[in-house]
């Protein structure tokens, strides 16, 4: 369980460092590296304090409470791709729609003297 | 260019447009655009090109019909979108699809414009299997075609027999309403719902299939399952959206 946690650990602390990188380097916009942070630092807690890790081991059922840790891991990172999948989803939608304006307008551009086809 | 038969006059007034998605066609579009013109004379005829790597848009301006380029890739739904978009902005009351690997036989067109210029007709299919089920393409899309046959028929209240055809005409109704939601991926069968929903109509016309041109399907019978599942859930999502609205 301690090394589990100190792993755990180091891999938030990883995270947010990486993050910090990237936002200095302007690789990640400041809105999509906030679920990243929150994320990492919601890992952060649960290995620092494993006393609600063991209570919710039990109230769950679950034995074994490094098990709890993942499966409360695996929980996070979920919400966040589960968030981007909708990000990406806007974000194609709006593409799309712009593409297409943009192929129109250049239509109608290069075919401004008929007005029609 | 004179046509070689009587021309439908809707289509010799310029009031009906043939649109025809491509990419990638650049063996096959030049005679499909050749065929058309010979057929019809020089009516308007609109290539939306998504994104091709070939020659595909050169060839059909050298044979002075129309290009919508798309700046980059968008997958047929969306570049048909585009294409019903400007379709309807021109103001077209009729508008034909085709495919542009050659597999329409534009001699049809005219049937298609009969049909969706009745009144209380706002779509029409050109189908395969109006008279008889041969003539499969391949034997998982015979068995897909059954499956989607089996699947709308409840949800559109009437049977349909080739649910997946390319080969559709529009009048200016249909058009207004493809022209602000079409379906992205995989159209037709969406599309069919889509107009469903607004208690639009739609027939079917016997047309016959011709082998490709050239190239090669985009469906290939690995993405055939892929295809069941997402137009299915396409079509499930579509209900689910409209009902919701009309509650509110
Ligand atoms: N705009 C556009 N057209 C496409 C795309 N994929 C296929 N097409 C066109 O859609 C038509 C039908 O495609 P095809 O692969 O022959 O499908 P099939 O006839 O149903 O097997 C042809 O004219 C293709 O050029 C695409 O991604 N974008
Ligand atoms: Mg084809």
């Amino acid at each position: 369980m301690d090394r589990l946690l100190l792993l755990t650990t180091l891999i938030a602390a990883g995270l947010i460092v990486t993050v910090l990188v990237s936002l200095r380097r302007a690789h990640i916009r400041v809105e999509y590296s906030v679920s990243w942070l929150i994320a990492a630092v919601i890992l952060l807690l649960l290995a620092q304090l494993p006393e609600p890790l063991r209570w919710f081991a039990s109230w769950a059922g679950i034995q074994d409470p490094p098990t709890v840790l993942l499966f409360l891991v695996a929980g996070v990172f979920l919400v966040v791709f589960y968030r981007f999948s909708i990000i990406i989803s806007h974000l194609r939608d709006a593409n799309i729609a712009l593409a297409q304006r943009v192929a129109i307008l250049e239509f109608r551009l290069e075919n401004v003297e008929d007005g029609r086809l | 260019m004179t046509p070689s038969a009587p021309v439908h006059p809707l289509l010799e007034a310029g009031r009906a447009l043939i649109l025809i998605p491509a990419r990638n066609e650049e063996e096959a579009i030049g005679g499909v655009v050749d065929e058309v013109y010979a057929l019809f004379g020089k009516i308007p005829v609109l290539v939306i090109d998504d994104g091709s790597h070939d020659s595909t848009a050169a060839i059909v301006k050298g044979r002075g019909a129309r290009v919508l380029r798309l700046p980059h890739h968008l997958g047929l739904g969306g570049a048909l979108q585009a294409g019903y978009r400007l379709a309807f902005e021109l103001g077209f009351e009729y508008v034909v699809r085709i495919d542009g690997d050659g597999q329409h036989d534009p001699r049809f067109i005219t049937d298609m414009i009969n049909a969706v210029a009745q009144p209380g007709v706002q779509m029409v299919i050109g189908s395969r299997f109006v008279a008889s089920d041969d003539g499969y393409t391949s034997f998982l899309r015979g068995l897909g075609i059954r499956l989607f046959r089996a699947f709308l028929r409840p949800i559109l209240g009437k049977p349909v027999r080739d649910p997946t055809s390319g080969y559709v005409a529009v009048n200016r109704e249909a058009l207004e309403v493809f022209s602000k939601s079409f379906p992205l991926e995989y159209p037709e069968i969406e599309a069919l719902v889509v107009l469903r929903r607004r208690a639009f109509h739609f027939i079917e016309v016997p047309v016959s299939i011709r082998p490709r041109r050239a190239g090669r399907s985009t469906i290939t019978a690995l993405k055939s399952v892929y295809y069941l599942v997402h137009v299915m859930l396409g079509v499930l999502v579509n209900i689910l959206i409209f009902d919701r609205r009309r509650w509110r």
